[in-house]
């Protein structure tokens, strides 16, 4: 017999030995971090970077398989007793010693989760991690020539390839109100003293939003750079459309933290079903699936509530759902699996929870 | 139905008023409801964790007489501990709100033979809507005992404190008949419908696992103490179970609860409902220790207004609770485990035998239902 189907049998008398309750339930008590554990992760410092944004250390258990620059994780925190699930990018580079990551999250108004890491997280509680993951990353042939294009909080992504990626080559165009509100400035900063970035910084509180039109005056050469864009929805459309026109859209990778939600017409709405739970309730056509699921007692996964990580997929068993961004409408087909974040009942429909 | 109906001083206004105040009791704990709920039943799911762990560890050497009264007397209050405080509560979803998928009613399996979701079904659904009603309610008398006076006597109820005392020292197989509906099952066609059959399967699993883990696998690992183990573990299943058997009679069974008539829970509203749930439950009084080890269960009366509501919070609700039925002139129905217990076996043993005299007055709900 192999070792691994050795370790299978093992572990079915363990599992024997220890019913209802799994052996893990057990060695979660002593070592959640573990390997074969949940992945989960500790928090071991909170450093705060502005007065509304902090970067989080986090030893990450042993399943962590690493990220690449540029990706985001899911992480599920409790607050206030309750465990709600997040996205954030990675702000440490792929190499750091000690194996410890770093997200960096800003507080936003009535934001639950990330006022509860910027203020209140304390060393050494205990949080639930996925894997990293997301497309908006680096190629793995060094381009020539990049241009990073950021607003906000937009810059965290970007901060991750940063510091994990060296170029010959970098301009950063980052916008922030003002200069007290520039996360990660001083790294910035030091990064242009060693020659190793350029960095045009704007304050939109006094100079105004970019006109992406100045792009040809601020970067003479922005057609000719591998671009990584990261902000505002208005931002990134600007520089979709920019792109496009020049003829240039394959050189523009994305990544959206807010897409634009479209107000369907018409309604819709209907009876809900989780079948697996045997809930049944009324759904108006604008609440996410989501939240009708979490108001009714139904346990549903989710990531960052807006549409971009996909950690709230479930299957759609019967009726239809209507897409909160775009408005189109999706019916059930064995396999359909939808965002129930931005999904919204379009009649009565059955989700597998 | 008692002959006098203890809550006909009561107007339709005033019972929808009671309905708003107890909803408004519900609220606040709501709203106030986190991190300190949160952090308690993680801290007990620990502790049972903890405690089965030593004591199943402390009974490989059970062979010594220290070690198995030790172990013996841990794993009972173990298993009392994931039955009562863990299982029961976590199963009626009181920690829900946390959305934390390892304790979760849809998630949470527990140390009983009756498996979580049959268990859910006919307890949180039958059980805590219908609450004393005959008919609908089997919780009264399991179906197999006359526990008032207005369900009619046959002999073969003479022998029902036997069937009692059996069903205490046996009490989790009790339960997972009882969720199968076992007796009305058993009956010729319906024995081969594909849904009981596969309820019925789900148990035979389960029984399969708990007894293989109690009385095939600890007994073996412990080597030489196999024999004594084996009885360890026999009775702290037999301690857990005439312990819940015993808390779960106090619930409704003392003297002075209320049962009700299927027709007198027609259109029901909610002040109504809250109402039939104060008159048919009782509470056992008692210290902290006393509570925790009923899994709160010890105040029925609160927990059958509020299921749901997380049990750490049942104590401070009492509070409240109580102050509501002496503003409303009812009685709560509570007392010390030995007094409530005793009160239930009592009418177990008076009820085991016809009526003793006719009844003499009509109860005032049937008389207007006569008038009306
Ligand atoms: S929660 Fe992230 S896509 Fe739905």
């Amino acid at each position: 017999m192999t070792s691994t189907a050795l370790r299978g049998r093992a572990w079915k008398l363990l599992e024997m030995v220890t019913t209802p309750l799994l052996p893990s339930d057990y060695l979660d008590l002593v070592s959640p971090l573990r390997a074969g554990a949940d992945l989960r992760g500790r928090i071991e410092a909170v450093h705060p970077e502005t007065g509304d944004a902090a970067t989080i250390v986090i030893r990450p258990g042993r399943g962590w398989r690493g990220h690449t620059a540029g990706q985001y994780v899911r992480i599920g925190v409790d607050v206030d007793g309750v465990r709600l699930w997040r996205a954030y990018s990675i702000t440490s580079p792929t190499d750091r010693r000690d194996g410890r990551v770093t997200i960096t999250v800003k507080a936003i108004p009535d934001g639950k989760v990330s006022n509860h890491l910027v203020r209140r997280a304390r060393p050494g509680t205990l949080i639930q991690l996925d894997q990293a993951t997301g497309d908006f990353v680096l190629p793995e042939v060094k381009p020539a020539k990049v241009l990073y294009l950021t607003a906000g909080s937009g810059i965290t992504p970007v901060m991750g390839m940063l510091r994990d990626t060296e170029f010959d080559d970098v301009v950063m165009v980052h916008s922030a109100p003002q200069p007290q509100d520039v996360i990660f400035r001083n790294d910035l900063h030091d990064l242009v003293a060693d020659g190793k970035l350029r960095l045009i910084e704007l304050h939109t509180d006094t100079d105004g939003m970019l006109d992406i039109a100045r792009l040809d005056e601020l970067v003479p050469d922005w057609a000719e750079r591998e671009t990584w864009a990261c902000g505002p929805a208005g931002l990134l459309d600007a520089a979709e459309k920019h792109w496009a026109e020049h003829g240039v859209p394959e050189r523009l990778h994305t990544e959206r933290f807010r897409p634009g939600v479209v107000v369907t017409e018409d309604g819709g709405g209907g009876e809900v079903t989780f079948s697996t739970t045997g809930t049944t309730v009324d759904a108006d056509g604008a609440t996410p699936l989501l939240d009708v699921g979490e108001k009714a007692g139904v346990l549903m996964p989710s990531g960052c509530r807006m549409g971009i990580c996909f950690g709230c997929v479930t299957p759609l068993k019967a009726g239809a759902v209507r897409d909160l961004r775009t408005g189109e409408i999706t019916e059930a087909e064995p396999g359909v699996l939808i965002q129930t974040c931005v999904s919204a009942a379009a009649g009565p429909c059955d989700i597998e929870r | 139905m008692t002959a006098i109906d203890p809550t006909a001083h009561l107007t339709a206004e005033q019972i929808e008023e009671l309905g708003r105040e107890l909803d408004a009791i519900r609220d606040e704990v709501i709203a106030d409801r986190g991190e300190k709920d949160a952090a308690y039943i993680r801290k007990v799911i620990s502790a049972q964790r903890k405690l089965e762990l030593v004591s199943r560890g402390v009974l490989l050497f059970s062979i010594f007489p220290p070690a198995w009264l030790i172990g013996t007397a841990g794993l009972s209050v173990a298993k009392i501990m994931d039955n009562m405080e863990i299982g029961h509560n976590i199963l009626h979803g009181q920690w829900d709100w946390m959305r934390d998928p390892k304790i979760h009613s849809t998630t949470w399996e527990w140390d009983h033979v009756s498996p979580a979701d049959q268990w859910k079904h006919s307890h949180n659904e039958l059980h805590h809507t219908y609450t004393n009603v005959i008919g609908k309610d089997n919780d009264l008398g399991y179906g197999i005992m006359r526990v008032d006076e207005d369900q009619k006597w046959h002999p073969f109820h003479l022998g029902q404190p036997l069937w009692n005392f059996i069903n205490a020292c046996f009490f989790e197989y009790g339960i997972a008949a009882y969720d199968l509906e076992l007796g009305k099952n058993l009956h010729k066609r319906r024995r081969k419908n594909p849904e009981f059959r596969a309820r019925a399967k789900a148990v035979g699993r389960k029984i399969r696992k708990q007894v293989l883990k109690d009385y095939v696998i600890h007994p073996l690992l412990s080597g030489p103490s196999f024999l004594t183990t084996l009885a360890a573990t026999f009775t702290a299943n037999l301690v857990r179970n005439v312990w819940s058997h015993s808390v779960i009679m106090c619930g409704h069974f003392p003297e002075g609860v209320q049962v009700f008539e299927r027709r007198s829970i027609k259109g029901e509203t909610r002040g109504q409902w809250y109402l039939r749930q104060m008159m048919g439950s009782a509470n056992i009084s008692g210290s902290k220790a006393m509570h925790f080890m009923t899994g709160n269960l010890s105040h029925q009366i609160e927990h059958h207004l509020f299921p749901d509501l997380p049990s750490n919070r049942y104590a401070e609700v009492a509070v409240k609770v109580r102050a509501l039925f002496e503003k409303y002139e009812l009685e709560y129905v509570s007392g010390p485990l030995p007094k409530q217990v005793f009160s239930a076996w009592h009418k177990v043993f008076r009820l085991s035998l016809p009526n003793k005299k006719p009844k003499v007055k009509t109860p005032v709900r049937e008389q207007e239902l006569i008038a009306a």
